[in-house]
């Protein structure tokens, strides 16, 4: 054991480096002190989820992994966007193409690999992508947007994802594989068919035994040429022909390398104090592409790096998984025909099932499913224990369920699987860890186990065995999310809505109930306001706002009352008022002869009972006194209340009042899931009350500490600490950060409490505390969005705006006739 | 705004045009004391109602047009544009005008063809 800290370098921050980094820290914290260097300008996030991105049916946020605050947290140093280029092993140094030059002590090679592009005339030509990282995908989103047509050259797992999300966003996609049948290195010729059919079924084109002679175009992308000599049009072109182990550092450097860099079972190269992991290691002659074994390399690696050399590496068969939504697909192990082998196959060409086990000795080898993968987890089970099927063999095919007795339902299929069966074939996750840790922490949501187990944390397919497992350990006491449709006009939930509203970029409340297949005509009373909602807050800029799908409140500005009249409150910043703004409400009381007045909870003035008709003149009264709308009825941002700070108060530690009114001044007018209430206290003794409010802050002598998630309606919360910053201008940046996130996140009528509940105190403190380049982003679309929000709607709608909401149609003067 | 005096033997009175009414909104009519909402579907049809909801009087030409109903602004029942129906659980009906249009012109006949309940 060392006594001084050793010097750790990792070259890449994809998957595999970051896993070794979380099993290094947690068997040997302290040990080394860590830089890495990333040749892509960010954090590290889940490389198998790009497809879902590309698709639209994730989020590039959701599928970071460590966000910059884990760097910050363990002491981590992170060059983004630093390429190494060269490796000194005599100086034991590595430089990278800025100049930067670290020293190690060890040093972990996890350069990945690179696309293969195949050689034909026309591959450097704009327009020819390769497909893997963020760059490659937002690189198709912005062609997907031109609607135009696109090749996929490639039909393995790689190329048909990358099909299926062009397609799903708009492009006229063909598929070209070389090979007779789509995947064939994972699928047999049958349920490759199958696949292809799916895929077809999709709108996608398919052209197998396709080899591409050239890649056409002047200047750009025009098209494909085939050997046979046809031409096939398209803008873009997506090379998925394959990867290839990126080990051209470790061979300058003088390591031994082969198709990868060679490394023992221990996942060291040729230099002791040089490791490789993740797709550009090499290990007994195989090279892998799929993260279940590269999680297993990084996991050997810290475990050598933690100073004990007796793990090794195992050659695991690991199963494949399509991840295009509908299409269900697994295959395992090896399935090709042999004299030695036998096989069991299941065809329902009506229910495009298609099962085959492969047989040897009486022990499964490899299985292909296809329509119904539910027991893949069970054959993976037998095929790794070598269980003997001949007793089972008649019913084998038919699954787990019809394994002596009658048929079992699905849960207890999962209920019968022994302890050590793998759940997670991504993290290497067995039931028995899973139920262990259900317990042992009390986990009760789906989130909760992914962050403790880790399983289902990767490429998702696993999510229902994972469910069911939550659903058998915790019994009546689950409850298992069942999306909420918004309203009866559709099946979807909000957060599916608001997902597809950006991802398909829907920008109308037709369109969305056009492409989203809304079982009404034109919605109803729950769905439009919450759509025109999300409208609003998506696309700030380019969406028109319908005020027919706003609540009469928010369509008059102005609060109903029972009896049909309107109450009125005008903003009083932070509370604060004067002789004048108060002279002007007392001649609008008296000119309009309004029956009420009452002071609000917020800190302002409330007129009550005015006329529909009278309010533009109300306002146009208030208006010359300088007051505009307090939003009393908005979903949105009402008040700021304050106390008096250190401008009068003998104990206030800060300006409260002053940040208050700032607070309002900058946020006033946005739009917002449900109101949004805030307060500024001076000091602890809290006499603003922020503690209970969706906002607060309470101000201490070392600064702002802001507080979020309060409630006092219908029910009474405090609230909780987000974060102590230590200026007014950290304050305002948290806070307007903090409201855009829920402004994008919260669903319809959803307080911040119940928003914050449902994501997760730590993730929201860890995006608005921790990840400083989140952080800004939110801030920078709240301030976009601000700049078509802030418009006073009194003043607007007393230069004549929506002059029928308040004037009659006609007025029949029945005294004529009678 | 349409100022009118009608003797009323005259069957159908015009209270302006379909131009005056936003689609999937709605609009007032002054009938002595009594309030009309008039109301324009997202497909052009108009319809005419007491703005009464039958529930608590609350004022149906300030609520949510969808599908040939609008939703009451005071508390969420749902009435039928063509009958003045509650839906669903709800019980009650407002009154009801006969519309007739002429081009763009809208006229409504001010006998109530259902009274309310």
């Amino acid at each position: 054991m060392t006594t001084k800290t050793e010097k750790l370098v990792i070259i890449g921050n994809g998957m595999a480096p970051g896993r070794m980094l979380e099993h290094l820290l947690e068997e040997a914290p302290g040990r080394y002190q860590v830089t890495i260097f990333n040749a892509e300008p960010r954090v590290n996030y889940d490389r198998i989820m790009l497809s879902p991105v590309l698709s639209g049916e994730k989020s590039y946020e959701q599928i970071v992994i460590h966000g910059d605050g884990w760097y910050e947290t363990h002491g981590i140093t992170l060059y983004k966007g630093h390429k190494v280029v060269a490796i000194d092993r005599i100086a034991k140094t590595v430089t990278s193409d800025h100049g930067v030059t670290e020293p190690y002590d060890k040093l972990v090679i996890a350069t990945g690999s690179v696309p293969f592009i195949i050689p034909v005339p026309g591959k450097e030509l704009p327009g020819v992508i390769t497909y893997r990282d963020l760059d490659d995908v937002n690189a198709m989103l912005l062609a997907a947007q031109s609607r135009q047509k696109a090749i996929v050259i490639g039909g393995g797992l790689l190329g048909l994802e990358a099909a299926a999300g062009l397609a799903q966003r708009g492009m006229e996609v063909t598929v070209l594989h070389v090979m007779p049948t789509l995947m064939e290195r994972q699928l047999d010729p049958a349920a490759g068919y199958l696949l292809q059919k799916a895929v077809e079924e999709r709108g996608i084109k398919v052209i197998c035994k396709a080899n591409t002679k050239a890649i056409l175009g002047n200047g750009k992308v025009e098209g494909v040429e085939l050997d046979d000599g046809t031409v096939i049009p398209a803008s873009l072109v997506v090379m998925a022909a394959g990867i290839r182990p990126n080990a051209s550092l470790a061979r300058d450097a003088g390591l031994a390398t082969n198709r990868g860099i060679v490394v023992d079972a221990g996942m060291r190269t040729s230099d002791g104090d040089i490791l490789a992991v993740g797709e550009c290691a090499e290990v007994d002659g195989m090279v892998y592409g799929l993260v279940a074994p590269l999680y297993e390399m990084a996991r050997i690696a810290a475990s050598h790096l933690a100073g004990n050399s007796k793990s090794a590496f195992v050659h695991a068969d690991t199963p494949t998984k399509l991840k295009v939504t509908g299409i269900d697909l697994y295959s395992l192990g090896d399935f090709a025909d042999g004299d030695d082998r036998e096989e069991i196959v299941l065809r329902d060409a009506t229910a495009g099932v298609y099962k085959r086990v492969v047989l040897k000795d009486n022990r499964i080898i490899g299985t292909v499913l296809y329509g119904d993968t539910a027991d893949g987890t069970w054959f993976n089970d037998l095929k790794k224990k070598r269980t003997d099927i001949s007793a089972m063999r008649d019913t084998l095919i038919f699954g787990q369920a019809y394994q002596g007795g009658s048929p079992l339902d699905p849960a207890a299929a999962v209920a019968a699987l022994p302890d050590d069966a793998e759940i997670c074939g991504c993290n290497g996750v067995c039931k028995g860890k899973i139920t262990a840790t259900i317990t042992a922490r009390g986990l009760s949501s789906l989130d909760e186990v992914r962050a403790h187990t880790k399983a289902s944390n990767s490429c998702g397919t696993c999510t229902g065995l994972v469910e069911q497992l939550m659903a058998l350990t915790l019994g009546d006491r689950y409850n298992p999310k069942a999306v909420q449709p918004m309203c009866g006009c559709t099946d979807l939930g909000h957060d599916d809505v608001r997902r597809l509203i950006k991802a398909k970029a829907l920008k109308s409340i037709p369109a969305v109930m056009q492409e989203l297949e809304w079982k009404t005509s034109c919605g109803c009373a729950k769905c439009r306001p919450a759509l025109n909602y999300y409208l609003v807050c998506d696309w700030p800029d380019e969406y028109a706002d319908d005020y027919q799908s706003r609540f009469i409140n928010e369509r008059v500005h102005a609060n109903i009352q029972k009896d049909g009249t309107y109450s009125v409150v005008p903003r009083m910043w932070g509370g604060m008022t004067s002789s004048k703004e108060l002279r002007a409400i007392a001649d609008v009381v008296d000119k309009f002869a309004i029956p009420a007045v009452k002071v609000t909870g917020g800190q302002r003035i409330d007129m009550l009972g005015i006329r529909k008709e009278d309010l533009p003149a109300v306002w146009a009264d208030l208006g010359k006194a300088g007051f505009v709308s307090g939003q009393a009825y908005a979903k949105g941002l009402r008040t700021v209340k304050t106390c008096v700070g250190t401008d009068w108060c003998r104990f206030g530690t800060q300006d409260s009042t002053g940040l208050g009114i700032r607070i309002e001044r900058f946020m006033w007018g946005s739009w917002t899931p449900a109101k949004l209430k805030m307060a500024v206290s001076g000091c602890p003794r809290n006499c603003a009350e922020a503690t209970c409010k969706d906002v607060g802050v309470i101000c201490v002598d070392s600064g702002y500490e802001i507080h979020f998630a309060g409630a006092a309606g219908l029910d009474i919360k405090g609230t909780e600490v987000l974060g102590l910053v230590k200026s007014e201008d950290e304050a305002l940046l948290h806070i307007v950060a903090l409201t855009q996130m829920y402004r994008e996140q919260g669903r319809y009528l959803e307080r911040i409490y119940k928003w914050a509940k449902r994501i997760g105190l730590d993730e929201i403190r860890r995006q608005i505390m921790e990840d400083t380049d989140k952080r800004q982003a939110y801030y920078e679309r709240f301030v976009f969005s601000q700049k078509f929000a802030q418009v006073d709607p009194w003043s607007e709608r007393v230069s004549g705006k929506d002059k029928h909401e308040f004037n009659p149609m006609a007025v029949i003067h029945k005294e004529a006739a009678e | 705004m349409n100022a009118l005096s009608i003797s009323m033997d005259a069957a159908w009175v015009l209270v302006g045009t379909i131009d005056d009414i936003p689609r999937q909104g709605s609009r007032r009519v002054h009938n002595g004391a009594m309030r009309i909402a008039v109301f324009r579907t997202a497909d052009d049809r108009i319809f005419a109602l007491e703005d009464k909801c039958p529930h608590k009087n609350g004022p149906l030409s300030a609520g949510i047009v969808h599908d040939g109903c609008v939703t009451c602004p005071l508390h969420n029942w749902v009435i039928s544009l063509e009958t003045g129906e509650a839906q669903g659980a709800d019980e009650g009906r407002t009154s009801t005008f006969p519309v007739r249009i002429e081009g763009r012109n809208v006229y409504l006949d001010l006998m109530p063809t259902h009274a309310a309940r």
